[in-house]
């Protein structure tokens, strides 16, 4: 069952696209890394499969009933400066807001549920923190426990890992696995992590020249760009 | 200690500081409310800006015989969402667009004033606002609209919360962040409107800047901010009104020459506790 595909769409801005011909669908389950070169367009896609970028051509199409209130999401910079005042729960639970529609306040579930992600993540000690006094490690931990908030079936991180120094990075693909073998959550995740991410995929995305490249890991690693990034097979 | 009781019942046997009492209190806590999310989405100029274009509306309505309120509430509603929609998209530079509408209102309001009635105290009342200028019949008027205001903000805090802190995150997740951006112009619009009579045009502003930034410095929490700044919002308005009705001073500027020291005392505060914590962080202003 599809959850998210893209047939023949165009994505751009102003009528201009930044990519055309992208044809792909992910399936529930799967852990898709999306690569490609700064500036190729993989924040156009995110935007696009978002739903905040309308496609130029072609559709974007939502399988299984998927709603916008479904999908959670991890921004590639963090919002917020250091000296926004906001507590560490207030952030997760801000990641329900999205299900209340115009209910005004949180409700004791909510508080559970937020509560609970916090655990899941190992960030619950840090919820009276201030969130710009975390490092950064902990401050992604915090933003994944605000996506999975959303108690979506679609996971959507970009680049969740740049800017983490190794031990964080490490914590993070930890904290990352451990959701998924928790329960059948589909990841989308851009990282310039090539070689780690794609050592975890269920199927690579390649950005390059205007157009996407999908593939199950093992056809990616057999391919052009697979053998040119990490290596081919043999190296894994 | 009993002086200054004997002197704030004095106040009250007053019915226009009674009224004027009422009206500014409210206000200040609206102001105090938005001006959080005003100062963490950069929007600080903005209120400025739309205080200015209140004064243009102002000399317009009175020009014209309208009533104040009607004229000036819609015009710097759309002012408002001008504004916000300027520093959105990102053709001309959102400073400079502001500092254009201001100053061309400024103007034009100057205009209107000096071809009609003639520049008199009517000006200066405007610019920094008098205490006198609350009639019955705006009252009721203003205290309706800021009981809106803040039963809106209590009601959407939870949004405006969210759309302040990450607005992409809540694009992405289905809020419609472009309605509640607009909900925070079309508030604070109101409240600057409400204010400027009282506090003046040129005062307004640091109604919504002060009691926000001065409560950042000690808490770190959204909801304890904007509990906080309240508070402080309240603090310094009845404290200022009681000291322009004891030195003769007007009221505008006494309400935010208490702001300040309060400020003052806020930045002392933070620094007092980052020496005894003995690590003093880059300090990000905002």
């Amino acid at each position: 069952m599809s959850l998210v595909s893209c047939v023949g769409a165009a994505l751009g801005y102003n009528g201009v696209p930044v990519l055309r011909g992208v044809d792909f669908s992910v399936g529930a389950g799967d852990y898709v890394c999306v690569t490609g070169e700064n500036g190729s367009g993989k924040s156009t896609l995110i935007l696009g499969m978002l739903r905040l970028l309308r496609p130029i051509e072609g559709r974007i199409e939502y399988g299984d009933g998927l709603a916008p209130d479904g999908v959670g999401y991890l921004p590639q910079r963090s919002a917020g400066g250091a000296s926004f005042p906001a507590g560490a729960f207030e952030v997760v639970l801000s990641g329900r807001l999205a299900s209340r529609g115009l209910r005004p306040f949180y409700s004791r579930r909510d508080r559970a549920v937020a509560a609970d992600s916090m655990r899941r993540l190992g960030v619950y000690e840090l919820r009276d923190k201030n969130f710009g006094e975390l490092s950064g490690g902990q401050r992604q931990r915090v933003l994944l426990a605000r996506a999975l908030c959303s108690e979506g079936r679609l996971l959507i991180l970009d680049e969740p890992v740049a800017g983490l120094d190794p031990m964080a990075t490490v914590e993070f693909y930890e904290a990352l696995s451990e959701i998924r073998s928790a329960g059948d959550v589909t990841v989308i995740m851009v990282s310039h992590d090539v070689r780690r991410a794609v050592s975890d995929a269920s199927h690579v995305l390649y950005v390059h020249g205007g157009g996407v490249l999908f593939a199950d890991r093992e056809n990616y690693l057999a391919s052009d760009a697979g053998k040119k990034f990490i290596g081919g097979l043999e190296n894994d | 200690m009993t002086d200054l009781l004997g002197v704030v019942r004095e106040m009250f046997s007053y019915t226009f500081l009674v009224r004027a009492f009422i009206v500014g209190a409210l206000v200040s806590l609206c102001a105090s409310l938005l001006g959080v999310s005003l100062v963490l989405k950069r929007y600080s100029m903005i209120g400025d800006g739309l205080s200015h274009v209140g004064f243009g509306a102002l000399a317009v309505a009175m020009a014209i015989g309208a009533a104040p309120l009607a004229v000036s509430i819609p015009a710097v509603m759309l002012a408002a969402f001008g504004l916000l929609r300027i520093s959105e998209s990102s053709k001309i530079r959102g400073d400079s667009a502001i500092a254009l509408i201001s100053t061309a209102s400024l103007a034009i309001g100057v205009m209107v004033i000096s071809l009609t009635t003639g520049m008199n105290i009517d000006v200066c009342n405007y610019l920094f606002g008098s205490i006198l200028s609350m009639k019955r019949s705006d009252v009721y008027i203003s205290v309706a609209l800021s009981v809106c205001v803040l039963v809106t903000f209590v009601l959407f805090y939870n949004k405006i919360f969210a759309v302040t802190f990450d607005e992409t995150f809540a694009r992405a997740t289905g809020v419609k962040a472009g309605a509640y951006n607009a909900l925070i112009a079309v508030l604070s619009a109101v409240t600057i409107v409400l204010g400027m009579r009282m506090m003046g045009a040129l005062l307004i502003s640091s109604l919504i800047i002060f009691p926000a930034l001065s409560s950042m410095r000690v808490f770190t929490k959204f909801r304890t901010v904007v509990i906080s700044s309240a508070v402080i919002s309240l603090f310094c308005f009845v404290t200022g009104v009681v000291v322009s009705y004891i030195y003769a001073t007007p009221t505008g500027a006494s309400v935010v020459s208490v702001n300040i020291l309060v400020f003052l005392a806020c930045c002392a505060v933070k620094l007092l506790r980052e020496r005894a914590a003995g690590s003093v962080s880059p300090g990000e202003a905002r």
